[in-house]
């Protein structure tokens, strides 16, 4: 460390300059990271809320549109809930709708249509829980969004007025819309499409999205659906189901993976030219007696050092930033050990981009150091 | 090891030869050399007569093809790489043309870099008495950048001491400084080689500073010739 902390003080514009594109990095790094995160509550809050272990849609439905098209019945339901290892099944439904406030705005909602008292329905924070015929619980967000306990909204086209009953204690969001809570025989004149005063088809009586299984470790899943008829994916399998959530999180991620390579390449290249301009230094260390391992030491540690310094600053400065997203509208969210994660990777990643570089020192050949200065 | 321990340098049948096939010279042909504790030999010679070869094989930088070299009674030809580095550390001083100090460091530190690198202290005098004996107590806390040419040769001599070596090895300390500055900077060398008891070679072109020397040797085309 002693050569290596004399240097960072001597040389420290240039060590600045290039720390100071690591910790820009970094900055970027935290943004997106809470915007991922901030993302996934948008899109999947709502299923990570549930407590399910598991979804059986209908046998042959694609998963990529399942919440849409799936349609199961209450047999199928049955035959889950004859599975060993299973729980509790019940039946559940999804769907988005249209609708406009009593306050004359525009609601979107993601109606999850549950059996009221079931372990699928949600205890409200605040108003009545699910149960009243065309009752809904939103999702505290929705208040957010200006809807009260006690407004109404009219779906549009069917004309079914539904009435906020409660509310939940935090965010139920599916595909960026609010989660809104009702009982499933609601649910099912809303999908069947049938308005105020008209019956039921016989045929809808029965219907749901899917069934929510609630499982133990020994379930074997495999083993349902061919009772059942159903295909399974587990809760966080489900996640890919929510509109727009596979191609947010993938362009999301490539987004980071650019950035970590790139971070890499610039500590790489900075030590690259850091060590060539040194050479007759090192040279005249080597012929001083200086072994290899404590050169490559020393150049591992003020890697070390600078990137700890830059990220560090890099993280706090993105935090700040971040911190005043919040409110914005943008979804955001800083979680503690995603940001850390990406700070840790941050740092491993330019030490290998520095080690890359680093390496040459063990090439140079002391001789050098005789004869003319170069 | 204590200075009487010492035996100098003693280079018998040494040869080098560099490159390969037909373009091979011979840097060092057939070279007897020795160096007392205490002793300043210079070597002059033209350019390319071998004198930085001869630095090499002395300086365990370069494995002669023919010939023994020991400093103190030890055989350091043989030696593998990884060795040949910590002895350098621990028994050779080397000063180079126009001081070749490290650029970060300042003058003290750079004294401070050779006890860092052994870990271990060696000298009887501490870097700063060390930096004081040889005129440099008051620029201790100057960079490179900051001294003068003659001020760089003096710290890189203070430098080379530093380590208690048994071999000083010497290159060029002259080149880039004024007559004046020549004399006291290879005075000094002759005063630290019998302050030290360290066997000293210099490869020098100035004629001008042999006076200060205890012997000199001329060397062309890899041949030594003592006068």
């Amino acid at each position: 460390m002693f050569l290596a902390l004399r240097e960072l003080r001597f040389a420290r514009w240039r060590f600045t300059l290039m720390g100071s594109v690591v910790a820009l990095i970094a900055v970027l790094m935290v943004l997106l990271s809470g915007l991922s995160s901030g993302l996934v509550n948008d899109g999947v809050s709502g299923l990570q809320r549930l407590p399910v272990t598991a979804f059986a849609f209908d046998g042959e439905t694609k998963i990529d549109s399942a919440f849409s098209r799936s349609i199961v019945d209450s047999q199928q339901v049955d035959r889950w809930r004859q599975q060993p290892g299973v729980r509790e099944a019940e039946p559940f439904g999804n769907l988005l709708v249209n609708t406009r406030s009593s306050r004359d705005t525009p609601v979107d909602l993601a109606l999850f249509g549950v059996e009221p008292g079931s372990f699928l329905a949600p205890t409200a924070a605040e108003g009545a829980d699910v149960g009243t015929p065309d009752g809904i619980v939103v999702s505290q967000t929705a208040l957010d969004n200006g809807l009260r306990v006690g407004d109404t909204v009219t779906v549009d086209r069917i004309g079914t007025v539904l009435t906020v009953v409660g509310a939940t204690a935090d965010q139920h969001t599916f595909g960026h819309v609010d989660v809104a809570y009702l009982p499933l025989e609601s649910w099912r004149r809303l999908q069947a499409g049938v308005g105020p005063g008209q019956a039921l088809p016989a045929n809808a009586a029965d219907r749901a999205t899917a069934v929510a299984i609630r499982a133990d470790d020994t379930v074997d899943l495999a083993a349902g659906d061919a009772a059942a008829g159903t295909t399974t994916v587990t809760k966080k399998e489900s996640y890919g189901a929510s509109p727009g959530y596979t191609a947010e999180t993938t362009t999301l991620t490539l987004i980071e993976a650019f950035l970590y390579a790139i971070s890499a390449l610039v500590v790489g290249a900075f030590f690259t030219v850091w060590t060539i301009n040194r050479r007759h230094e090192l040279a005249v260390l080597r012929a001083m007696g200086a072994a290899k391992p404590y050169l490559l030491r020393d150049g591992l540690l003020q890697a070390l050092v600078i990137l700890t310094l830059a990220i560090a600053a890099g993280v706090a400065v993105g935090v700040a930033l971040g911190s005043l997203m919040g409110g914005s509208g943008v979804p955001f969210a800083l979680e503690a050990p995603a940001v850390g994660f990406a700070a840790v990777l941050l740092v491993l990643l330019g030490l290998l981009g520095a080690s890359a570089a680093i390496v040459r020192v063990t090439t140079i050949d002391p001789l050098a150091a005789l004869g003319e200065q170069r | 090891m204590t200075t009487t321990d010492r035996t100098g340098l003693t280079l018998s049948g040494v040869t080098l030869r560099l490159g390969d096939g037909d373009a091979t010279v011979t840097a060092l042909d057939n070279v007897h050399l020795s160096v007392s504790p205490g002793e300043l030999l210079a070597v002059v010679g033209p350019s390319g007569a071998g004198k930085s070869s001869l630095l090499a094989v002395a300086g365990v930088l370069t494995t002669p093809d023919e010939g023994t070299v020991t400093i103190d009674g030890r055989d350091v030809a043989s030696m593998s790489a990884k060795d040949r580095a910590a002895y350098r550390r621990d028994h050779v001083g080397f000063v180079f043309q126009s001081g070749n100090l490290l650029p970060a460091l300042t003058a003290v530190d750079q004294l401070r870099l050779v006890t860092n690198l052994s870990r271990k202290r060696v000298d009887d005098r501490s870097p700063e008495q060390l930096l004081a004996d040889v005129g440099m107590a008051h620029r201790a806390d100057r960079r490179p950048h900051q001294l003068s040419g003659g001020e760089r040769q003096r710290v890189g001599i203070a430098r080379a001491l530093v380590g208690r070596p048994s071999l000083l090895l010497v290159d060029e300390p002259t080149a880039a400084l004024d007559r004046a500055r020549s004399h006291d900077v290879v005075r000094l060398l002759a005063e630290e080689t019998k302050r030290s008891a360290v066997a000293t070679v210099m490869v020098t072109h100035d004629q001008d500073v042999l006076e200060h020397c205890d012997r000199v040797v001329e060397m062309i085309d890899g041949r030594l010739s003592g006068n």
